[in-house]
């Protein structure tokens, strides 16, 4: 089933709007809450977007003009990926276009050709091949539950999705952490302030061009939990509180763990991608297909 | 005009033009022949598809008497130049194959050969008008390219003969056998020009004569010339069941039953994953890389690769539903996630375009074996756009090993500002294999979309969501180091002769506008011809079109954004760690030495090393080629 298209197109002008709001607060709180967890005070909730209003108030200061192009590709990019998700489109779809996004900004620190930059893309880019099978997995599941692929009827359908799909959900969160940029797997970018690269695949961007990652960080946060939001769908307050506390389980991940290496990242998000993925739908394939066919 | 016509002159003007470049002699310009024909061959390929894209099927008398003679006299020539050359190079392996294919066809024919007057050795539907495009365009615009190609290649390596005659001889001969392969409905024809594509491919690697140029082009041989036993044996099968001969037809053969027709199809079908390249065979074709590149690009990628899955394409109703079938796909999906992994771990350009090329075979192989009527809506998508992104590819790197002397993806680094047009166009043609919204990402979403349908479906799936991701790794890391801005460079963008370019604006614009205008192949080729072989049919959804083509538009605007900045942003040198000299890009050592700054990609070979997962792919594919062959003897048992 197809959504009404003025519905859609709605929804996806109120994520447009409003996902930046959600997502800067959530890294708000994000932040309060690990300040909290290290016996700091931390700064006020609003300290992301004082932080983004003054990325676009510095100079312009590139290393190449191209740069330019690519931090709005990934912001247009993953605004369009989510506006897709939110609209109702078909969930497959919304994946392609959010990983065209993060190829934009693996180019853009590409181009920059410096070493830390160079560092930063080519882990990005083993965190995309990591991450990229649990969330096509992911889609694949939710399809065998509900029979479609568009997250419009998805998140109408009456049926608890995470009870057929409880280890797709767990895979799901481990690949969020990568996602989040979360320790142990911020590897080739971290929210905190030191990594042995720098800042990994954002050090050569500054200014507005660092503001437009950042808000496309906010874009991505929103359509990420949204995702845990459709394992719950039939039950919008659950989903609510499932989101709440898949966040602080992702919090405190990355404020009790130290970072791994790649070798380690790609293994286990291989490994529990095809194990708890694979067996989980391969249980339901065979529950669909042979039992009750 | 009838269709047949445009058929026969589409296969034997080719032919009159390669005897032509034979014997042009030193004094006669012979790049004209070369330019003529291949415009003649594109406009009649263009204008067969304005006059038969809404005709069905069509089968055509066509007297085979002499032309049998013809061809079995050929097939002899052929087999004893083999032998000659098997001998003097001491290659028994390919000698013992020749001769026992050889003896196979002398006896089919003379026991049942003159005896089968087959009515149907022609035919036509909308398959043959997509490959006859292909072949076609993409075929007659890399014969152009190479012209300027070869003469580079041959002022750069003057140890190299000179066989320029040769060379074009066999690429017309070559676009000859590959339209005949694909509008013969005859089998024992379909063999013929097989042995002949094998034969051009076999010569054509073999080029520069060198060792392992040699080598190689015998490795390629040799795995063809199995599969081409296999076909025979396939043939000898069909007439010692059917002595009518009424089932060497093609379209009669595939719908005859699943008892009578799974023998020929496994074997015809295993033919097919040899020339495709298929694991365990893809050795020869990451071997055939030796060969000047618009070889690679034309046989290796866009064309001789394709008869094979075109081929398994032709048998997937009869493979649908059945075990052997599903052995096969298993072939291609297992060859899709092992050399899409090892492909990261080449820096040989034409190496990982040729993992790449075998991968994506693999692919519509996996599609064609599972055989349902989505996937193989899927596999004829996947074959447009692999063969024009590919192609276009092939030559880009063709003309940046001709301008910078490597091959080498690491001596690619800042290509944008050294050769500007050729890395925007490879960066095209890259997004074209692995970017949405364009064709090969559009032809592996539906495809996931079409396995969960599928008996065993989630199999591929999963094959498919593994080695996507690795994919993207290796072309992403790869855009990377072309598009990386390395300062001080210099334009060597220079001596490129105009009908390269001309060839290369061409096949890059075909990339953009195969994306944009797929819908329309969709429904005016794919969709009539699935739904004639299965009365059913599949499409996108027209929403996910528009979004499409919004996100295609969308991609075409982006780089404009760069010439509406409200000021001009300033440049600074990239950070260091502080402790850079002179411009940014050097480093000072313990001992007051200035080291450069080099930058080289990730490979990971302890993870995606070759050997490793070829041995396995081996072991795993040959397993699984054994179990078809169990069971069909199992049949026929």
């Amino acid at each position: 089933m197809i959504p009404e298209p003025y519905a859609s197109i709605i929804n996806a002008i109120i994520y447009l709007l409003l996902a930046p709001v959600a997502g800067g607060l959530i890294a708000g709180i994000d932040r309060k809450v690990t300040a909290r967890m290290q016996g700091r005070v931390g700064p006020p909730l609003l300290q992301p977007f004082y932080d983004v209003g003054k990325f676009f108030e510095k100079e312009n200061l590139v290393v190449t003009t191209t740069q330019n192009f690519y931090a709005l590709s990934y912001l247009v990019f993953m605004a369009v990926a989510g506006a897709l998700f939110f609209s109702g489109g078909d969930m497959l779809l919304v994946i392609f276009a959010f990983t065209l996004s993060h190829i934009f900004l693996v180019l853009g620190a590409y181009a920059a050709f410096s070493p830390y930059s160079h560092i930063g893309a080519e882990r990005e880019l083993i965190q995309i091949i990591a991450y990229e099978p649990m969330i096509i997995i992911t889609a694949v599941g939710m399809y065998m539950v509900t029979k479609s692929f568009y997250v419009g009827s998805i998140v109408q359908s009456t049926t608890p999705i995470i009870l057929y799909l409880p280890g797709v959900f767990i895979g799901y969160l481990i690949v969020l952490t990568i996602k989040l940029r979360k320790s142990p797997f911020d590897l080739s970018t971290s929210h905190h302030a030191h990594q042995e690269i720098v800042k990994g695949v954002t050090t050569d961007f500054a200014g507005p061009n660092l503001g437009r990652i950042e808000i496309a960080h906010w874009y991505e946060y929103v359509f990420l939990l949204g995702v845990v939001y459709l394992f719950f769908a039939w039950n919008p307050l659950i989903a609510i509180a499932a989101i709440i506390i898949a966040y602080f389980l992702e919090i405190l991940v990355d404020n009790t763990t130290s970072r791994v290496k790649w070798q380690m990242t790609l293994r286990s998000a291989w490994l529990v991608a095809g194990t708890l993925g694979v067996i989980n739908l391969g249980v339901l394939y065979y529950l669909r297909m042979v039992v009750v066919p | 005009m009838q269709i047949v016509q445009l058929l026969l002159f589409l296969i034997l003007f080719p032919l009159i033009s390669a005897i032509f470049l034979l014997f042009a002699g030193k004094s006669f310009d012979s790049s004209w022949i070369v330019k003529i024909s291949a415009l003649g061959i594109g406009v009649v390929s263009l204008y067969l598809l304005a006059a038969g894209f809404d005709k069905g099927l069509i089968t055509y008398a066509c007297s085979s008497g002499p032309v049998d003679l013809v061809m079995i006299i050929i097939e002899l020539v052929i087999a004893v130049y083999l032998l000659y050359l098997g001998i003097r190079h001491r290659k028994y392996s390919a000698v013992i194959l020749v001769l026992v294919q050889a003896a196979l066809i002398l006896w089919f024919e003379a026991t049942y050969g003159h005896k089968i007057e087959l009515s149907f050795n022609l035919f036509f539907d909308q398959l043959s008008i997509i490959m006859a495009l292909i072949i076609g365009i993409i075929g007659s615009l890399i014969c152009v390219y190479s012209l300027g190609y070869m003469e580079t290649y041959h002022q750069h390596h003057p140890e190299i003969a000179d066989r320029r005659r040769m060379f074009f001889f066999l690429l017309f001969v070559f676009l000859s056998a590959m339209f005949g392969l694909v509008f013969s409905n005859n089998l024992v024809w379909i063999l013929f020009f097989w042995e002949i594509t094998t034969f051009c491919s076999f010569v054509l690697i073999g080029y520069s004569q060198t060792e392992e140029a040699t080598n190689n082009a015998f490795l390629a041989l040799s795995m063809n010339l199995l599969g081409g036993v296999a076909f025979a044996a396939a043939l000898i099968y069909i007439a010692t069941m059917d002595p009518s001969g009424r089932l060497l037809e093609l379209n009669t053969l595939i719908y005859s039953g699943y008892v009578f027709a799974i023998i020929p199809a496994v074997l015809i079908c295993f033919a097919g994953l040899t020339k495709a390249a298929q694991l365990p065979f893809s050795s020869w074709l990451t071997g055939a890389m030796v060969a000047p590149t618009p070889v690679s690009a034309l046989l290796h990628s866009s064309t001789m690769v394709k008869a094979g899955v075109y081929i398994i394409l032709r048998f997937a109703p009869v493979l649908m539903g059945t075990t052997e079938g599903l052995m096969i796909a298993l072939v291609g999906g297992i060859t899709f996630l092992l050399t899409s992994c090892m492909a990261i771990s080449q820096s040989n350009a034409k190496r990982v375009l040729a993992y790449s090329t075998i991968g994506n075979l693999g692919l519509i192989v996996a599609c064609a074996g599972v055989g349902t009527y989505n996937l193989m809506w899927v596999a004829i998508l996947l074959m447009i756009f692999h063969a024009v992104a590919k192609s276009l590819l092939f030559l880009c790197v063709g003309t940046v090993e001709n301008r910078i002397g490597s091959r080498d993806i690491e001596d690619m680094g800042g290509l944008i500002e050294r050769m500007p047009k050729l890395a925007v166009m490879m960066f095209i043609g890259m997004a074209g294999m692995f970017l949405a919204p364009f064709g090969m990402i559009i032809s592996k979403w539906a495809a996931i979309e079409a396995f969960t349908a599928a008996p065993f479906g989630l199999v591929f799936i999963v094959i498919l969501a593994f080695g996507g991701s690795a994919s993207l790794f290796f072309w992403c890391k790869w855009m990377g180091k072309i598009l990386s801005v390395m300062r001080h460079q210099e334009n060597v963008e220079t001596g490129i002769r105009p009908e390269k370019w001309a060839v290369l604006y061409i096949l890059t614009g075909l990339v953009v506008i195969v994306a944009l205008i797929f819908p329309l192949i969709s429904s005016a080729l794919i969709e009539p011809f699935v739904m004639q072989i299965y009365g059913e049919t599949t499409r996108l959804a027209q929403a996910n079109i528009t979004i499409m083509l919004l996100m295609l538009g969308l991609l075409i605007i982006m780089p404009f954004s760069m010439l509406f900045t409200r000021k001009a942003p300033r440049i600074a040198p990239p950070y260091m760690g502080g402790m850079s000299t002179e411009g940014g890009m050097k480093y000072t050592g313990s001992m007051g030495v200035s080291h450069d700054l080099v930058l080289s990609n990730y490979y990971l070979k302890n993870y995606f090393g070759e050997e490793r997962l070829f041995m396995a792919g081996t072991l795993v594919c040959w397993g699984l080629i054994l179990i078809a062959f169990i069971m069909i003897a199992g049949v026929i048992l």
